[in-house]
């Protein structure tokens, strides 16, 4: 008897046999047995008019058939046949490359009056297909959501509980460029949940603490740090510059002027919140595919609550793990809102409840009455929200103050302090009293001359000046031991060395 | 449903950017679980034996073939498909492959854009000689 082998698409027609024993004979003859024997082969190996189809080929040995005598080639008793599919293909002949499919391909939600028009996208270098390789390979995600976000930009306002693990996750995503806002410096009182900093870090402004940090978790991404406190003057023109604000703010007054020039510049707003133990998100003003924008912070809280009825995370506490899942849920929001993958929580708004792990989520609509997208909006811009709030922004503790007596007894007691005059060179020229000259002006360039660990006493003329300076020093640097000296420079020549000239 | 095992994915890959921006193509080898379900183990390369135009075709030998049929029964294998690569193309079976396409086989298409951006996605004969797909899942979550 011959054999015949059958290849293992066609097993499932021979009883997944996969070597028959036939007669000798022809090829003709084993492929007329064959079919007999199974009837479900014929379709597969012959055509309507009885020939061996054209995709099927026949060897026997390690010769075609069609190099022998085809069908009348002979079959011995010792002879293999091997019944070989042709195994062919491509792809369609157009020769225009069309987009991936399984991607629901949305446009960032672009403002009109942005004018960043759609970017080119920028080819994958092979370090970042390697990075990203575990979004690429998810199917419905793919390289198209990839180059999205290599190509967004994204503004997260507020580097804190909330910003930390948004921008750990934004920076590892590969998001191409990210915006960093935040006035403050890390406090080791932040480090119980803002998983971005480290000890080292403490006294350090935070957007330089988290450009380091970042740039050592992703070197192919674009880094814009403000160390400012956003507020109705540079507001516009720090946003303007995104595609994706990700609100990570701590109190009222931020968090209606990022939503208020959200709305104005017509950006997705993905807002996160937290206090104790609950979280908050939801997806701000996002144009969906009608092409109308979605509900604002406003048209869930048209205005802020009374003064002091919320109190900030600083006085009510908050769970250090919390911000790590509401910001984790908010990096995803921003991922799906610039990648356009799945539904967003548009016209949603998220509450999760740490405690009893319970979370809802309700539906929100706009509001005819929104103050700022409403039928009659009645702003048309940034206004003062602070006064809006009833609150400041940053909560500002009382300045250390020291006296002209007081200090005159501390140089008397030969106590170890640094003396700095941050007036300008030609008001020291006409009086000084021994002190380092640091210009206002350049104080924060030369902080590394203030000392850290004695007392530093900083005047100017009338005591307005070093204010600011200590104020700025403070909130840079995170200094803890400047004074203000009372009066300034005018007083110490009043009540200590009033032989020195006036101005 | 079809896994396709992490280092599988990444020779599928280094294959379909390494032959950019011809076609590649070569054998899937596995088992087959009783719920149906392919988790593929093994691949073979094979040269893509298309006389001509390369980029939008591809063709494997009959030699290759059986060499392919040999390999799964060394290693008591199942031959459970073929793999073959759509420079710039999406990862969606042409009319080539479907007249040309065998039943029980499962057909991986690796897409390659022109950035070596990847896509994959598997499909199956059906009873009327149409393809369907077939879901590729990940061998595990992490």
């Amino acid at each position: 008897m011959a054999t015949v082998i059958i290849p293992t698409p066609l097993r499932k027609f021979t009883n997944n046999t996969a070597r028959l024993q036939v007669s000798a004979g022809t090829v003709h003859d084993t492929v007329q047995e064959l079919t007999v024997n199974f009837p479900d082969l014929k379709k597969h190996l012959l055509d309507e008019g009885g020939n061996i189809r054209s995709y099927v080929n026949i060897f026997v040995g390690n010769d075609d058939i069609r190099d022998l005598q085809q069908g009348l080639t002979a079959v011995k008793e010792d002879t293999v046949i091997s019944i070989v599919p042709a195994i062919a293909g491509g792809a369609p002949a157009d020769s225009t490359a069309s987009s991936g499919n399984g991607v629901r391909g949305s446009d960032i939600n672009s403002a009109p009056a942005s004018g960043n028009g759609a970017r080119a996208a920028q080819p994958f270098t092979k370090e970042e297909l390697a990075r990203y390789n575990r979004h690429i390979i998810i199917p419905g995600f793919g390289m198209e959501a990839q180059q999205k976000l290599k190509a967004a930009r994204v503004l997260v306002v507020g580097s804190g509980g909330l910003g930390s693990p948004v921008l750990l996750y934004l920076a590892a995503a590969g998001v191409g460029t990210i915006g960093i806002v935040d006035f403050d410096v890390v406090d080791d009182s932040n480090l119980q949940r803002q998983v971005l900093f480290g000890v080292d870090e403490i006294g350090k402004p935070k957007v330089e603490a988290a450009r380091r940090r970042l740039e050592a978790l992703n070197p192919y991404i674009q880094l814009n740090i403000y160390n400012t406190h956003l507020n109705s003057q540079n507001a516009l023109d720090i946003i303007r510059d995104y595609d994706v604000i990700a609100d990570g703010t701590d109190n009222f007054p931020t968090r209606y002027l990022v939503n208020d020039a959200s709305v104005l510049l017509g950006k997705p707003n993905v807002y996160a919140s937290i206090f104790q133990f609950e979280g908050q998100v939801s997806v701000f003003n996002y144009r969906g595919a009608d092409g109308n924008p979605g509900p604002n912070y406003r048209d869930l809280y048209p205005t802020p609550p009374p003064p002091g009825l919320v109190p900030s995370c600083a006085e009510g506490g908050v769970l250090g793990v919390l911000p790590g899942i509401i910001g984790s849920l908010q990096a995803l929001e921003v991922i799906k809102v610039i990648t356009g993958v799945g539904e967003t929580l548009s016209g949603r708004f998220y509450i999760f409840d740490a405690l009893n792990f319970e979370s809802k989520t309700f539906n929100i609509k706009r509001r005819q009455d929104n103050p700022i997208n409403g039928d009659h909006p009645t702003i048309t811009g940034l206004i003062d929200y602070e006064q809006f709030c009833g609150m400041r922004a940053i909560e500002e503790s009382p300045l250390k103050e020291v006296t002209a007596r007081e200090l005159y007894d501390w140089q008397v007691n030969g106590e170890k302090i640094q003396l700095i005059d941050v007036r300008e060179p030609h008001e020291y020229d006409i009086v000084n009293i021994g002190a380092e000259l640091i210009p206002l002006a350049t104080v924060a360039a030369n902080a590394d001359r203030i000392d850290t660990d004695k007392k530093v006493v900083v005047h100017c003329k009338m005591g307005g000046r070093s204010a600011k300076a200590i104020r700025e020093l403070e909130e840079k640097f995170g200094f803890k031991n400047l004074y203000n000296l009372k009066g300034g420079i005018l007083a110490y020549i009043d009540e200590v060395q009033p032989e020195l000239t006036k101005y | 449903m079809i896994i396709i095992e992490p280092h599988i994915r990444q020779l599928l890959t280094e294959d379909a950017v390494n032959t950019f921006p011809d076609e590649c193509c070569g054998f899937l080898f596995g088992r087959e679980e009783t719920d149906g379900t392919r988790v593929i183990v093994d691949i073979l390369v094979v040269d893509n034996s298309k006389a001509g135009d390369k980029t939008r075709r591809f063709e494997i030998s009959p030699a290759d073939y059986m060499v392919a049929e040999q390999h799964a029964l060394d290693h008591d294998w199942s031959l459970l498909g073929i793999y073959h690569s759509h420079p710039r193309h999406p990862a969606i079976p042409s009319e080539h492959d479907r007249i040309a396409a065998q039943p029980y086989f499962s057909y991986l298409i690796v897409s390659v854009m022109e950035n070596e951006s990847i896509t994959m996605r598997s499909w199956l004969l059906n009873e009327v000689q149409q393809f369907e797909e077939e879901k590729i899942a990940d061998y595990q979550f992490s």
